[in-house]
């Protein structure tokens, strides 16, 4: 089809990139939706959720890599599925995301992935399309939000099509910005038709060799796919730029004149079109958010971006980056105040983490040589002053893992600090091995019957099922300690967990009480 | 037109409602609109802010570019302050001047002096909100004071909208929330 689509029974929405996501999916008749929250692309299952529960299976999975894998037993039924996750997401889907990529999908399967190129609100600035150009799976990068819905719609079309799952990439900008969308009519839902061939879904190495070979060629087929969806326009000679996703807004807002532009929107490249604005200007520009990843494939041209300084290597670009990149001068404006001062986000005023961390800190006067292994949410603000509580938070699940393993080298004494959700998420398995071996340390499972960090979404595990699954994974019912974290209880609570601490072995402390901002909310 | 509006402010002051009766005020009356919200940690109290771009062009950028704001909404003033250097030299600065002392502060006469040498209009959110009848107005007595400057005609509508899930008293305080940053001259404070 020819872009832009003209949809028959057209109508109007505010959505944010997020939503357009959602509801291009829904639109394209999902029958599943399947992700675990994380900014910034949360909203696209919680948008699933709000306008079609019951509808559409919309639960939150326990984590992207469950979430994957629930999807493509969908598709394997023959259902269309939408995956939604951000970036770091990706890193626990990665098994399942680069081995079905080569026995390919039965209804279509789109991974919407969201980057978050700044870290406003992550640990990394990790670029999906590496992901994407890693399993060999073709890759759309919208521009706008009106993109965001068409593509999405497109993407499973195009997986159906050629029997491979798809992925669109977004980046905070784009998922967080609201505008009008026109949206079309609904697809209906597939009917099942569960998947036949069974060594297709079967990756033996046997059969992998083949698959993997003719996965590598059906990817190099979607070339010419991607020359479509990528449009060329030549103009003056002095300047060519190749910009991709929203770097073409930022190119646009400053509305150069007479250059040669070409907008990319796929993956793989299309390098026919590259060729030809290769050949027509004297200068090339790549203007990407993220790594420089169009750039590196296109090294026997002689190229300008990230990687010679034209362009930053790090952080998000902006229109005034973009303006400086195509030798524009800057608008004249006022001068930064010297007056600011920064202002971080905080633990609520009564949020339950709060207490928790004056028990630890009370604790340590006690213990002054106590380490402390934090983990992913709301309660990681402990990190900073006033509680200066934790000495590491590296990813979801590490801090129980990392915690054996300081144990483990002699340190002592130790303890791990996760939240109800991220223990979920990936917190059990690393519980179950130091259950295992009994190793000495404390453990404190943070349940606040929510998972705040991402906007409170429904957890899996909270008050009795929670303490049930501790012993279930081996810990001895007596050093389980479930506390009230509230600041009248302060003492009483210190006493608890100083009686944990010199015990040789795995104690757990599970502090209950319920996010204050989520209690409000209900 | 154009206008290209920063929002700024502290978590937990309601932005994202202020300007949801803008984007919706937008739809209706044909204008194009973006606006681009960081949101992200549900904890209270940091800086948060949003680009509001209207036009009846085609807008690109979702982002307003350093030089090129017309207005600097600010529910706090130094949150207000923050985003100086997207301001164009003609544009205007509209914000309360309640200061949120959540950290350790600068100066406070420091800051609302150099708003004011910026040509801020600045207003006493908190005591027309408390006026209207609940301090929580303070971002429609906001929205009120900035429709003076905006294009759209249905504002009214969508704060009616907004609130009325919450009943009719709270609808009607709003609504006078609005009318009060709307007529109150804001340099007179
Ligand atoms: C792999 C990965 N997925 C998702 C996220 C986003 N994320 C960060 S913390 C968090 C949930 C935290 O919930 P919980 O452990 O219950 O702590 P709370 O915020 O409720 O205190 C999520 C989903 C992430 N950082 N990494
Ligand atoms: S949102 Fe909930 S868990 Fe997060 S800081 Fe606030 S009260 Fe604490």
């Amino acid at each position: 089809m020819p872009y832009p689509f003209v949809y028959t029974m057209q109508k109007k929405k505010i959505l944010l990139g997020d939503e357009a996501v959602a509801q291009g999916a829904i639109d394209a008749g999902i029958s599943g939706s399947y992700a675990y929250p994380g900014t910034p692309s949360t909203e696209i299952n919680e948008y699933v959720r709000s306008t079609e529960k019951g509808k559409i299976h919309c639960a939150w999975s326990p984590n992207e890599k469950v979430a994957y894998e629930e999807a493509l037993g969908h598709s394997w039924a023959g259902k269309r599925a939408l995956i939604a996750m951000k970036h770091v997401g990706l890193n626990v889907a990665a098994d399942p995301f680069m081995s079905s990529a080569i026995a390919g999908i039965n209804g279509g399967m789109v991974l919407a992935v969201a980057d978050d190129p700044g870290m406003h609100s992550s640990q990394n600035e990790q670029d999906s399309r590496c992901y994407a150009d890693f399993a060999k799976v073709p890759c759309f990068e919208p521009t706008d939000q009106q993109e965001a819905y068409d593509f999405t719609r497109e993407a499973f079309d195009l997986s159906e099509k050629n029997n491979i799952p798809v992925m669109v990439r977004l980046v905070t900008r784009l998922s967080h910005t609201r505008t009008i969308v026109a949206v079309g009519a609904k697809r209906k839902q597939n009917s099942l038709r569960p998947a036949r061939d069974n060594k297709r879904w079967t990756v033996l190495p046997a059969y992998a060799r083949r698959m993997f070979k003719e996965h590598l060629a059906k990817y190099d087929s979607l070339q010419k796919f991607s020359e479509k969806r990528s449009s060329l326009s030549l103009r003056g000679k002095r300047l060519g730029v190749i910009a991709s996703g929203i770097a073409y807004n930022y190119l646009m807002e400053n509305a150069p004149k007479d250059i040669s532009v070409l907008k990319i929107n796929f993956y793989p490249l299309p390098m026919k079109s590259i060729e030809k604005l290769a050949k027509h200007v004297k200068k090339l520009i790549v203007i990407e958010e993220g790594y420089p990843f169009i750039e590196r494939q296109l090294n026997r041209f002689k190229i300008h971006g990230k990687l010679d300084g034209t362009l930053p290597l790090t952080g998000e670009l902006t229109p005034d980056i973009v303006r400086k990149a195509i030798g524009m001068k800057a608008h004249p404006g006022r001068k930064a105040s010297s007056l600011l001062k920064i202002r971080p986000p905080r633990l609520c005023v009564g949020c339950p983490h709060a207490s928790t961390y004056d028990v630890i800190n009370g604790v340590k006067k006690r213990f002054p040589k106590l380490r402390s292994f934090g983990d992913i949410g709301c309660y990681t603000l402990g990190a900073l002053p006033p509680y200066n509580a934790i000495d590491t938070c590296i990813d979801m699940g590490a801090s129980i893992g990392m915690a054996k393993g300081a144990v483990d080298a002699g340190v002592r004494p130790v303890i791990a600090v996760i939240g109800d959700s991220t223990f979920t998420h990936s917190g059990m398995t690393s519980l179950l091995k130091a259950a295992k071996e009994n190793t000495d340390m404390t453990v404190f499972i943070l349940d606040n019957d929510t998972t705040a960090m991402t906007g409170g979404q429904e957890t899996l595990a909270n008050d009795q099922r929670l303490v049930d699954i501790v012993k279930g994974l081996g810990v001895d019912e007596r050093h389980i300690r479930v506390i009230d974290p509230v600041p009248t209880r302060l003492k009483e609570n210190i006493a608890i967990v100083q009686k944990e601490i010199p015990y040789k072995g795995l104690s757990v402390i599970i502090p209950v009480r319920a996010c204050v901002t989520m209690v409000k909310k209900r | 037109m154009k206008c290209d509006i920063i929002l700024a402010g502290v978590g937990g002051q309601g932005i994202l409602t202020l300007s949801y009766a803008i984007v919706n005020a937008c739809l209706d009356e044909g204008y194009n609109v973006l606006q681009s919200e960081i949101h992200g940690m549900s904890q209270r109290g940091g800086a948060v802010y949003a680009h509001l771009r209207i036009s009846d062009k085609k807008i690109y950028s979702d982002m307003i570019p350093k030089g090129r704001a017309d207005i600097i909404l600010g529910t706090e003033p130094l949150e207000a302050l923050r985003h100086l250097d997207h301001l164009t030299p003609e544009g205007k600065i509209i914000t309360s001047s309640v200061p949120v002392k959540n950290i350790i502060y600068p100066d406070e006469a420091k800051v609302l002096d150099e708003l004011r040498r910026h040509g801020a209009l600045l207003l006493d959110s908190t005591d027309l909100a408390r006026k209207a009848g609940s301090i929580k107005a303070q971002n429609i007595v906001m929205l009120g004071a900035v429709s003076r400057f905006l294009p759209l005609k249905t504002l009214k509508m969508y704060i009616k909208k907004l609130f009325s899930k919450k009943g009719k008293e709270i609808v009607k305080i709003n609504l006078l929330a609005f009318d009060l940053g709307l007529i109150t001259k804001c340099w007179e404070i």
